[in-house]
């Protein structure tokens, strides 16, 4: 992995907190704005759900990740804690990769 | 001498704390799963230390680990680090420091701090809970991160379902997301567009243009009055 992911990560990130904590200040935003910004989390974690479960590079695929996708739903349905979600997902898995 | 705090500080402190310890564990799955994608011991580090913003660290590390290029992992980070912009906007009005200290504050600006600052009601309370969320949670964060880092070096990601351990960690980031109904076609739009794009367009790319969904949020406001409402 190279260095420079993590360099203009931490820049942009940075950039974002300043931008509304030190720049904009206390003036508000749009409230149509503000609600769309807050659905960001939404829409880019369910698009990291479903494509890197049913994808494979450029092409589709369907195969054990999808039982621990389908695992890890039930446990954080059942509102277990991250770390198990995380376990549960990823030791389904490595199960049926094994056998 | 023994080390007490007011009545009504410490249910503030306890609960930072507790939060902290938390991600702490997560910070642990982070350096992991990290690794496993490609990063080495210190990428992962320089990440959780400069970058300090748990889902787009995570978000970066998908896109590479499934070999997209960091044009690609870099867009959906930031589309993710969006967010803290908006945090900044609602807890600016509490800081009435230095430009130094609101520099360095800014830093610390996530959804955490954001939710312990929030809950609390007068200013002292609000900047104690701030403060000791920040110190508490930053500490365990990057500790975590080189734990898992270094445990992660060790073993091969494939074989340990990891990739799937970044998916998992997603789903349960996902669920408080889901509440509202603009939350829930924000998540079923970006799913969508993120599956549906895949095969035409540069890895990571897909990521990026589900951020198309947060538009359903400019659906009338009358409905999400009475979602708030229904809450």
């Amino acid at each position: 992995m190279s260095w420079a992911l993590v360099i203009w990560l931490s820049i942009g990130a940075y950039a974002f907190k300043m931008l509304g904590f030190v720049v904009v200040g206390s003036r508000k935003l749009p409230d149509m704005l503000s609600r769309c910004l807050m659905l960001i989390p939404a829409a880019l974690l369910a698009a990291l759900v479903f494509n890197s479960s049913f994808t494979d590079g450029q092409s589709y695929a369907l195969d054990e990740r999808a039982i621990g996708l389908g695992v890890a739903i039930i446990a954080a349905w059942r509102k277990l804690p991250l770390i198990v979600v995380v376990i549960l997902g990823a030791a389904t898995t490595a199960f049926l990769r094994v056998i | 001498m023994k080390f007490r705090l007011e009545p009504e500080v410490r249910p503030v402190v306890t609960s930072a704390l507790a939060l902290s310890g938390a991600v702490g564990v997560f910070a642990l799955a982070f350096g992991v799963l990290a690794v496993g994608a490609g990063a080495n011991v210190w990428q992962a580090c320089a990440l959780s230390f400069f970058t300090f913003t748990g889902a787009s660290q995570m978000s970066a590390m998908t896109v590479i680990g499934t070999g997209g290029s960091v044009g690609g992992a870099l867009g959906g980070a930031l589309l993710l680090a969006g967010r803290n912009g908006v945090y900044g906007l609602a807890l600016s009005p509490y800081f009435n420091e230095s430009l130094g200290k609101r520099l360095l504050a800014a830093h610390f600006v996530i959804d955490e701090t954001t939710a312990m600052m929030t809950a609390q009601t007068n200013p002292r309370l609000q900047k104690i809970a701030f403060w000791t969320t920040a110190i508490a949670l930053f500490s365990l964060w990057n500790l975590g991160t080189l734990l898992g880092a270094v445990l992660g070096s060790a073993i091969d990601p494939h074989t340990f379902g990891l990739d799937v351990g970044f998916t998992a960690a997603y789903v349960a980031m996902l669920f408080p997301h889901l509440k509202t109904v603009n939350g829930r076609f924000a998540a079923a739009g970006g799913a969508l567009i993120s599956v549906v794009l895949a095969p035409f367009v540069p890895i990571g790319l897909p990521i990026l243009a589900s951020g198309l969904a947060i538009f359903v949020g400019l659906r009338p406001s009358a409905s999400t009055a009475t979602e708030k409402a229904a809450q």
